[in-house]
C-alpha cells in the first residue's frame, strides 16, 4: 500500500464547478490511471490507451499499428481467438478498439461490478498475445476489406489521404492510419509481434476508468491486475521524423467519376496543445468556431451562404490534440453554378476581410457562452469525457492540462484569436485541394 | 478448464444483470399533452425529445422530400427572427435544437440549461409554431438538400438502400426517398412546405420524453407553452405497407472496388407474441456483436468483409428482417452464399441452448447500459412511445427476454427467416453474379 501511496500523483483539491470528479495516480510499473466518477447509472467503461499509433510505425510497415489492434482480439494463452469479445458480451457488455496517429485504445463498457474481469483480460493481453498464422492472414483480408470500404470506395476519403500525404513533407502524419494498400498486403505476424513487444507495456499506457466506481476500488483492482506486469525498460523514445520548414504551398487536384458533390478544402499546419502552454491552441479552437461554427452565425457561413449564395456548406475545424504539429482546416462546398476556383477565391476574400476587420464582439461572446455550457452538457456523456482524458494523456498532455483546458478556453481574448489567425494562415504551410468530378472526353 | 475461463464462467453464472431502474412518470399537461418524464437533478439541463408521427411517410410521390425540406427550415427563421437572428438567439442561450425528418416521424431534439429554460422554450415554440419559410432560406436549404442528393447519387450505400426500399414497399410512401429526388425537390414551392408543416406538426400525433432537471408540473406547463400554437390534427397517416420480396438477387451496376449488399424480407410485427423470441434469434444470427454467426462466418472465418449484420427493421407500418455487408466485387457471390447458408441453417436447425443462454445474458446485461445519460434515455423513451410500447416496457423487457425458451426461439426463427423470400440488392460491379 505504501508504494502505491508514494506513486500517487498530486490530487488537485479544487475541482471546477460542474465537472465529474477526476482522480489520477501512477502504478510503480509506470501505468498511469485516471478515474472519472459518474454514479448516475451502474455502468463503467474501461479504456486502455497505448501511447503508440500509426505515426510510431517503422518506415515501410504502414498500417501495422491498426493491424495489431485487430489482432489483439485473436487471443492469448489463456483466452482463445474471439473469446475476448465473447467474454465481454457474456457479461452484457460491449467492447471495441480504435487506432489513431498517436494512440491505440481498447475499451469495454459493462455493468460496474464486472470491472475486475475486464481488467484481468485487458492486462492479460498486454503481454500474452498469441497469434496463429492463419488467423493473421484472414484478418489481413478483413483489413484490406476495411480499407476498400472506408477509403477506396469513397473518393472523399481518397482525396483526404492524398491531401494529408502532401501536407507532411517528412513527418509520418502524412501516412494513412490504415496504411497504404501495398504495404498492408505485405504485413505478417512477425511485423505485428515486433511492434507489440516494442510498444505494449504498462509504462507506455494510460488506463481510464469512468462511471460508477470509486478511486480506491479502481486502484486496488489496477494494482492486482496490471501491477504485476513489469515495465519495459527499452521503451523507444517517441521521436518522429520532424517537418522541415514548409516553404511552398501545395495543391492537390483530385478527380474521380464517383464524385457527387465537388468541394474545396484547405489545411494549414498548426500547433497542437502542448503541456503547460495551451493558450495558442485554445485561441485556434475559438478561431475555428468563429469562422465555421454554425452557418448562420459564423464568418464563412454568413459571407458565403447568407450574404451571397456562393456555397451550400462551409466549414472550419482544428484538431487540438496531437503529439506533433496538427492541422487547421477550411472548406467550401460551392452552390450549383459556382466553380471550385470561384469558391476558393471567395473563401480567400472572406479570410482577408476577417484578418482586416478582426473579431466580432457579439459573435465572440456567444461562442464563449457555448463553450461554457458545453462543460455542463459534457457531464451527460461520461464516456466522451473519458475519451478526452485518454486522448490527451496519450498525446503528451497531463491530467492537469486537461483539467485546466476549459479555463484556458474561457481566458482566450479576441486579440489572441487574431494573433493566432495571422500566424496560422500562411499559405506556404498549406495544402489546397479540389475534389472534382472527373470529366470524360 | 483453466482458472481463467473458470472465472469467466463463474462471473456469468453468479452475477445477475443490473436492472434498468429508471423511474418514468407519465405527465399529463393541463392542455392534454402526454409525456414520459425522468426527473434527474444532477446536471442543470433538460433533454427534451418530441416525435410527430407521420414524418416522411406523409409525402406524396410528386412532392417527395417536402417534409424533409420543411424540417430543415424550422431553424431558419421564426416569428420576428430571420435565420441569423434565430441562430444568434439560440447560440446566446447555449441551447441546442435539432430538427429532422425520419421515415415515421419528424424529430425534435432539444437541450437547454435550467438557467435559461424559459427563453429557450419560447424560442423553440416559435420554431415549431411560426416558422417563416423565408424565400432566401428556402433556396439556401433547398441547395443543401440538392447537394446531398447529388452526393447520394454516387454513394453505393444510399443507392442500395433506395433500391431495396423501392422493391420492398412498392406503392407505399416508404418506397420514396425521404429527402426526395433531383426531380421533386427543385419543384417544391413555399406552399408545399407550409402544407407539409401543417400536415406533419399537430398535437394529435406528438410523443414527448423529457429527462433532467425539471418536475412534472413545470414540464406540463412547458409543454402547453411549447405546443399550444399547433393545430389539433394533421394529415392522415399512411396505412400498413405490404412487404412482398422474393428469393433472388438484384444487381445495380456501379463503378467501384466493392459491392454493397442489402438483403431482407418481411419480418414479424412487434406486438406479435413471437417478436421477442424472433429478436433473440436475429441477435444470434447477425446482432451487433463479434460473436454473432454472420460476423464469425463472413468476417472471422473467411475474411470476406469488414462488417456484416442483420436486424429487425421495425417501422410504424411495416416490419422487416434485414441485413447488410460490403465485400470486394470478386467475392460478392461467395459472401451471398454464406449469408444464404446461415439464413437456411437458422431457419431449419434453430439455435443451440448455449447460444440462447449466452445471447440472453448479453441482451439482458446490455439493456440497462443503454440508459446512461439524460439525452440517450430521452431518445429511448420517445422511440418506445412512437412504436406503441407501454410505459413499463423498460422495467419489463428483461423479464420477457429471460422467459424465452429454446422452443420459442426456434419456432420464431422458423417463422422469421424465410430463405424463399430472401432478396439481395447488390450495388457495385460484382463478378459472376447471376441476377434473378
Amino acid at each position: 500500500m505504501r508504494l502505491i501511496a508514494l506513486c500517487l500523483a498530486l490530487l488537485l483539491p479544487a475541482l471546477p464547478l460542474h465537472a465529474q470528479p477526476v482522480t489520477d495516480f501512477t502504478l510503480p510499473n509506470g501505468l498511469e490511471v485516471v478515474v472519472i466518477e459518474d454514479h448516475r447509472a451502474p455502468v463503467v467503461v474501461q479504456m486502455l490507451w497505448y501511447r503508440t499509433g500509426s505515426a510510431d510505425e517503422p518506415a515501410g510497415k504502414s498500417g501495422i499499428a491498426h493491424f495489431l489492434e485487430h489482432l489483439m482480439f485473436k487471443g492469448t494463452e489463456k483466452i482463445g481467438p474471439g473469446a475476448f469479445s465473447a467474454a465481454v458480451e457474456a457479461q452484457g457488455g460491449n467492447d471495441n478498439a480504435f487506432t489513431s496517429t498517436d494512440y491505440t485504445a481498447y475499451f469495454q463498457r459493462v455493468a460496474a461490478d464486472r470491472l475486475s474481469l475486464m481488467m484481468e483480460m485487458e492486462a492479460d493481453r498486454m503481454v500474452n498475445l498469441r497469434l496463429a498464422e492463419s488467423d493473421v492472414l484472414t484478418e489481413r483480408n478483413v483489413i484490406l476489406e476495411e480499407r476498400t470500404q472506408r477509403t477506396d470506395s469513397d473518393p472523399g476519403a481518397l482525396f483526404n489521404e492524398q491531401r494529408q500525404a502532401a501536407q507532411y513533407l517528412n513527418h509520418p502524419y502524412g501516412t494513412p492510419i490504415i496504411g497504404w494498400r501495398h504495404e498492408i498486403a505485405a504485413l505478417g505476424p512477425e511485423d505485428a509481434l515486433t511492434f507489440y513487444r516494442a510498444h505494449y507495456a504498462p509504462n507506455n499506457a494510460v488506463l481510464v476508468v469512468a462511471g460508477d466506481v470509486v478511486p480506491d476500488e479502481v486502484r486496488a483492482l489496477a494494482e492486482t491486475h496490471y501491477g504485476p506486469i513489469p515495465a519495459n525498460p527499452d521503451l523507444p523514445p517517441r521521436i518522429r521524423r520532424a517537418e522541415p520548414p514548409q516553404l511552398a504551398e501545395r495543391r492537390v487536384m483530385f478527380a474521380d467519376p464517383r464524385v457527387g458533390q465537388p468541394y474545396v478544402m484547405r489545411t494549414y499546419l498548426a500547433p497542437a496543445r502542448k503541456t503547460g502552454t495551451q493558450d495558442r491552441a485554445a485561441a485556434l479552437v475559438v478561431l475555428a468556431e468563429l469562422l465555421g461554427g454554425s452557418p448562420a452565425t459564423s464568418v464563412l457561413g454568413r459571407a458565403l451562404q447568407f450574404d451571397k449564395q456562393t456555397a451550400t456548406h462551409t466549414f472550419a475545424w482544428y484538431d487540438a490534440v496531437a503529439v506533433d504539429d496538427t492541422l487547421f482546416g477550411l472548406g467550401v462546398v460551392p452552390a450549383e453554378g459556382t466553380t471550385l476556383e470561384e469558391a476558393e477565391a471567395a473563401m480567400d476574400a472572406v479570410l482577408a476581410q476577417f484578418l482586416a476587420d478582426g473579431v466580432d464582439r457579439a459573435a465572440f461572446e456567444r461562442i464563449m457562452a457555448q463553450l461554457e455550457a458545453a462543460e455542463v452538457y459534457a457531464r451527460d456523456n461520461t464516456q466522451s469525457v473519458a475519451r478526452r482524458y485518454g486522448a490527451a494523456l496519450a498525446s503528451g498532455l497531463t491530467v492537469a492540462d486537461e483539467r485546466a483546458w476549459r479555463g484556458v478556453l474561457q481566458s482566450v481574448t479576441p486579440d489572441a484569436v487574431m494573433e493566432a489567425a495571422k500566424d496560422v494562415f500562411d499559405r506556404r504551410r498549406a495544402v489546397t485541394g479540389h475534389l472534382m468530378r472527373e470529366v470524360t472526353p | 478448464m483453466n482458472r481463467f475461463l473458470a472465472l469467466v464462467a463463474a462471473a456469468t453464472i453468479w452475477s445477475l444483470p443490473v436492472q434498468a431502474e429508471i423511474p418514468i412518470t407519465e405527465v399529463k399537461s393541463p392542455g392534454g399533452i402526454t409525456a414520459w418524464l425522468v426527473e434527474s437533478h444532477d446536471i442543470p439541463f433538460v433533454a427534451l425529445e418530441l416525435r410527430f408521427r407521420g414524418g416522411g411517410s406523409l409525402d406524396t410521390p410528386e412532392k417527395a422530400g417536402a417534409v424533409n425540406l420543411m424540417a430543415g427550415l424550422l431553424e431558419e427563421g421564426a416569428g420576428d427572427l430571420d435565420a441569423r437572428g434565430f441562430a444568434e438567439a439560440r447560440d446566446a442561450l447555449a441551447a441546442d435544437f435539432r430538427f429532422s425528418a425520419g421515415t415515421d416521424a419528424v424529430a425534435v431534439s432539444a437541450r437547454f440549461l435550467t438557467e435559461s429554460r424559459a427563453d429557450a422554450v419560447t424560442l423553440l415554440r416559435s420554431a415549431l409554431t411560426e416558422p417563416r419559410f423565408d424565400a432566401d432560406a428556402v433556396e439556401r436549404v433547398r441547395g443543401q438538400v440538392l447537394s446531398s442528393l447529388r452526393s447520394a447519387e454516387k454513394d453505393p450505400g444510399t443507392l442500395a438502400s433506395r433500391a431495396f426500399d423501392a422493391l420492398a414497399f412498392g406503392a407505399h410512401p416508404y418506397a420514396l426517398p425521404l429527402d426526395g429526388t433531383l426531380e421533386t425537390v427543385p419543384a417544391l414551392t413555399r406552399d408545399d412546405i407550409a402544407a407539409a408543416h401543417r400536415g406533419a406538426l399537430a398535437r394529435d400525433r406528438v410523443h414527448v420524453a423529457a429527462v433532467g432537471d425539471i418536475g412534472p408540473e413545470e414540464l406540463g406547463r412547458l409543454l402547453d407553452d411549447l405546443l399550444s400554437g399547433l393545430p389539433e390534427t394533421g394529415a392522415p397517416l399512411p396505412g400498413p405497407a405490404t412487404v412482398d420480396l422474393t428469393r433472388g438477387i438484384t444487381v445495380q451496376e456501379f463503378l467501384g472496388p466493392q459491392s454493397v449488399i442489402i438483403f431482407g424480407h418481411e419480418g414479424i410485427p412487434r406486438h406479435d407474441p413471437d417478436f421477442i423470441p424472433a429478436y433473440v434469434a436475429n441477435e444470434i444470427l447477425g446482432g451487433g456483436r463479434f460473436s454473432a454467426r454472420l460476423m464469425r462466418e463472413v468476417r472471422d472465418r473467411r475474411g470476406l468483409t469488414y462488417g456484416v449484420g442483420s436486424y429487425l427493421y421495425t417501422l410504424a407500418s411495416a416490419d422487416l428482417a434485414m441485413g447488410q455487408l460490403s465485400t470486394a466485387n470478386a467475392t460478392a457471390g461467395a459472401a451471398i452464399e454464406v449469408v444464404r447458408a446461415e439464413w437456411d441453417r437458422i431457419a431449419e436447425e434453430g439455435v443451440t441452448a448455449e447460444e440462447l443462454e449466452a445471447t440472453k445474458t448479453y441482451l439482458t446485461g446490455s439493456y440497462p447500459l443503454r440508459f446512461d445519460g439524460n439525452a440517450p434515455i430521452a431518445r429511448i423513451l420517445v422511440g418506445l412511445q412512437l412504436l406503441g410500447y407501454p410505459i413499463d416496457y423498460p422495467a419489463a423487457r428483461n423479464a420477457m427476454v429471460e422467459a424465452v425458451t429454446l422452443e420459442d426461439v426456434n419456432r420464431a426463427a422458423r417463422r422469421l427467416f424465410r430463405p424463399d423470400n430472401l432478396r439481395f440488392v447488390v450495388v457495385g460491379a460484382p463478378e459472376g453474379l447471376p441476377q434473378d
